[in-house]
């Protein structure tokens, strides 16, 4: 125990007045490193730390590699398979998004057999699935040289909810005139979000930022198998009945518009939605102590829609329903504004 | 903290800690982002502790839920402490070399003991004693707290109650080790470092410590009072003394936000001059003489914020306000100039210069390195410090750098007001998911979630009083009553009562709340009411 003399020395008046003096700089515990692992990618040889997956590994030769399912702030799920690549020795084609390098891979990401794999995937979605709002979705079909129109011209549309009580095996074999799809109506239940699922290419991103890797709310998952699989609340009930909080972070990882703000859907129905106009603001948003970072989506002076960045060590890409919808506030005042002027204007 | 004014831990520590207690905080709901990085934890295998009166969406995520009696959380920390004496858990080594004052606590905790604690807190001995285990042979633990620990009329009791556990057990100034107290605005951190508190200048100089306070004389060319000024309870108390005459409010609501409502409206009413400087037409506004209509800090004008891990970050301007309306520093810069003052015309980079040549902690935060690194931790003293992930590094080192960490002991002191048969009913406050204090800016988005104000009843006291789910009844406490309906919550127990305060004007809880206060901090205790509930029909008879 200190002697008596130094505990009468730490009064408070010492401890508050006196500034804190520096310490030593404060590290984190060092991560072991990880042995190196030599492979060849594109006859490019190349060597990476242990646990690389082979989309990293290619990126560091300067190979870009398509993915629609995967996102660097979630678990792979290795669905969409566009993201093959051809392993010598492997039977099939390997998911790059999560395979992880061995020493002496052998690995082919631009083959004859990958580049017709890849393009089977975008025409098989694009055949069933609308993809109007998946700008990256088009630029691989584009560089693929996808057709999906050779799949026939698109099926009817199904009904509200049809699809929602898909009853396993009750199908009837196709007549293999029109291409099947997904078509059906938009599902709007609330105030702060659409759910389009005409749009939707199974990818899983949402349902993973609702579960295990994100948000843990667990109010959606996949339902049924084969072409009725389909995102579902359970019991398919409508969102506010669900266990949803409208965080927003599924659409925050949707890549194809299938979820989108309420804001971005009605201002597309009348055709005043405009990126070109958008300018795109980072801030931190105004209400808890966290500091989560907003990035301000803002067209001709009013926030459209709000989202997080990926990168940022706070939020991971991640909101909460105040910071992604809490803004209306804003608007408010301006709008009342211009309604006063208008009333003003036409009282002249 | 041992004269530091921040948490001390980094949000990439509680992911990779291994015991978490979240005491008198629902995060989930309330801090919803952090509590990411609490699950991203308790992934890893982290074992989480709730302490709450209520049984919240954060308790059930927690391995063990401590469902304490409001307001008696010293008598659970204590014993706590005891036990880890007793049990020979304690860090010996690091109290020996880092600490002070240890005789004192160890005699003031000796008659916490876990049979006495189990019948003050209502939690059941042998879980107070499961958690002051695993909390003290944990390799890295650390406690976070909110507004469950400070809205009490003892709140820096509470505090130095838990800031002791941690120096009982080494759980401070280690990587994954830390006490964090989460901030409940986006800003209550940055502006306590940028000297809004009464007795601070920025950079948490203290104001009464000469050569600093000198520093900012030369500075500014001007002579700052040599003593503290007075807290925003201390201020309401001076009104109610006429010392206190001219109030100017930026950016609060304390005609709505403070305990006891129909009180600080009248001393508001009461004053010679109010000025209010708000982005929104609040409550508070609509009592000012004059009201400076003032842009929105967080998207409307450029500057930084700080968030609970100290960390400084950007907010920046992403819209023009509405015609009239200016940002905060030019309003002050022609309230200067009107006063006599020129201040110039400087941006808000400008200011924040200036700053870092008068607090060492923000000396190296240029606004590129903010901008680059995704903001900056405090202390960072120079252009080349990365910012500090923890604090109190220091007290690890042989021998300790700077003065010791002081334990506090502190004695159970139960709520101002006690339960009686005229108002038998505890109604603690809280906040919910979709909505932000009194409700001023979450007022104007649609949540799907959201039900308006009520009354929650544990289920139990419903069917004693003979009120149905949603049937409007009147809540009294001694200073007034308001009608809200009912609603029926199973996370209450037995006699606890929940209100929040989102919809003032609808139902204005606060005209529930006491506003006894913290002497030390001047907090006031919205924890902790005692009420009854009502039937209206009871009620009319009687009137």
């Amino acid at each position: 125990m200190p002697p008596e003399s130094e505990e009468a020395a730490l009064t408070p008046t010492w401890q508050f007045l006196n500034p804190v003096p520096r310490g030593p700089l404060p590290t984190a515990p060092e991560e072991a490193p990880q042995p190196e692992v030599e492979l060849t990618i594109d006859g490019q040889e190349t060597s990476v730390p242990a646990g690389t997956t082979l989309l990293h590994a290619a990126q560091r030769v300067g190979i870009e590699t398509p993915t629609l399912c995967y996102l660097e702030s979630l678990t792979p799920v290795n669905v969409c398979r566009v993201c093959v690549v051809e392993l010598e020795g492997s039977r099939t084609l390997v998911p790059a998004c999560s395979r992880k390098v061995e020493p002496g891979m052998q690995v082919q990401t631009d083959s004859p057999r990958v580049r017709l794999s890849r393009r089977m995937v975008l025409e098989f979605l694009a055949s069933s699935v609308d993809v109007s709002t998946a700008p990256e979705l088009q630029a691989y079909m584009e560089e693929y040289e996808a057709e999906p129109e050779r799949y026939g011209p698109p099926g009817p549309a199904t009904a509200a909810d049809e699809r929602d009580n898909a009853v396993p095996g009750h199908h009837a074999a196709p007549a293999g005139d029109a291409a099947h799809t997904v078509e059906q109506p938009v599902k709007i239940d609330n105030e702060l979000y659409i759910r389009d699922y005409s749009k939707c290419i199974l990818c899983y991103k949402c349902v993973e930022a609702c579960g295990e890797d994100a948000q843990n709310t667990f109010a959606i998952a996949v339902a049924g198998r084969g072409f009725d699989a389909r995102i579902s609340t359970e019991y398919a009930v409508p969102l506010p009945d669900s266990a949803c909080v409208y965080c927003g972070n599924c659409i925050g990882v949707c890549p194809t518009g299938a979820l989108m703000f309420r804001s971005e859907y009605d201002m597309r129905a009348t055709g005043t939605w405009d990126e070109t106009a958008h300018s795109e603001t980072d801030t931190i948003c105004s209400y808890c102590g966290v500091g989560c970072s907003l990035t301000l989506h803002v067209q001709d002076n009013e926030i459209v829609k709000v989202m997080s960045p990926l990168e940022s060590d706070v939020t991971k890409g991640n909101l909460c329903i105040k910071g992604r919808f809490g803004w209306q506030f804003m608007q408010q005042p301006k709008k009342q504004a211009e309604e006063t002027q208008d009333d003003a204007q036409s009282l002249d | 903290m041992f004269g530091l004014g921040g948490g001390t831990s980094s949000y990439r520590e509680i992911e990779e800690t291994d015991v978490i207690l979240l005491w008198g905080s629902n995060a989930r709901d309330t801090h919803p982002i952090f509590f990411h990085h609490v699950l991203k934890g308790v992934y890893n295998g982290a074992r989480l502790f709730v302490i709450d009166p209520r049984r919240t969406s954060s308790a059930q995520w927690a391995d063990v839920w401590l469902g304490v009696d409001v307001g008696a959380d010293i008598a659970l920390a204590n014993a706590m402490a005891r036990e880890i004496i007793t049990a020979g858990l304690a860090d010996d080594d690091f109290i020996a070399h880092a600490t002070s004052n240890f005789a004192a606590y160890r005699e003031s905790v000796e008659p916490y003991t876990l049979a006495y604690a189990e019948e003050v807190t209502g939690v059941p001995a042998a879980i107070i004693r499961e958690t002051a285990h695993a909390y003290a042979k944990a390799e890295r633990a650390q406690i976070c707290w909110t507004l469950g620990i400070t809205e009490h009329h003892n709140a820096v009791d509470n505090v130095l109650a838990i800031i002791s556990l941690a120096l009982l057990t080494g759980h401070v100034g280690r990587y994954g080790s830390g006490l964090n107290p989460l901030r409940g605005q986006n800003n209550v951190q940055g502006s306590g470092d940028m000297g809004a508190l009464p007795d601070r200048l920025p950079g948490f100089q203290h104001v009464e410590n000469t050569p600093l306070r000198e520093n900012f004389e030369r500075a500014w060319g001007a002579s700052i009072p040599a003593k503290k000024g007075w807290n925003l309870t201390e201020m309401f108390e001076a009104m109610e003394r006429g010392d206190l005459t001219a109030l100017y409010v930026l950016g609060e609501n304390p005609a709505q936000s403070e305990a006891d409502q129909h009180r600080a409206i009248r001393l508001l009413k009461g004053l010679d001059i109010l000025v209010v400087q708000d982005m929104l037409m609040n409550a508070t506004a609509e009592l000012a003489d004059v009201v400076l209509p003032a842009a929105a800090s967080w998207c409307e004008s450029d500057g930084t914020v700080t968030n609970s891990e100290r960390r400084v970050q950007r907010v920046r301007k992403a819209m023009d306000p509405p015609s009239g309306v200016r940002d905060d520093l030019t309003i002050l810069c022609d309230v200067a100039r009107s006063l006599g003052g020129d201040l110039g015309a400087p941006v808000a980079e400008d200011l924040w210069n200036e700053l870092r040549s008068l607090s060492p902690f923000h000396a190296g935060m240029s606004y590129e390195r903010i901008e680059r690194l995704g903001g900056l931790q405090w202390p960072c003293y120079d252009d080349s410090h990365p910012g500090e992930m923890y604090l109190h590094g220091r007290l690890w080192e042989r021998p300790v750098i700077g003065p010791r960490a002081p334990f506090s002991p502190v004695e159970y002191d139960p709520p101002v007001e006690r339960l009686d048969d005229q108002y038998p009913l505890r109604l603690t406050t809280g906040r919910r998911l979709d909505s932000f204090n009194t409700g001023v800016q979450t007022a104007s988005y649609t949540s799907p979630l959201r039900r308006g104000e009520t009354i929650d009843l544990a289920p139990e006291d419903g069917q004693d009083l003979g009120v149905a789910e949603g049937e409007t009844v009147r809540v009294c406490s001694r200073r007034g009553s308001v009608r809200a309906p009912v609603r029926f919550d199973s996370s209450l127990r037995p006699g606890l009562a929940f209100m929040t305060p989102h919809f003032p004007n609808e139902v204005a809880t606060n005209e529930l709340t006491i506003d006894a206060t913290d002497p030390k901090s001047g907090t006031a205790e919205f924890k902790a009411t005692a009420i009854r509930v009502e039937k209206i029909e009871a009620a009319i008879a009687q009137d």
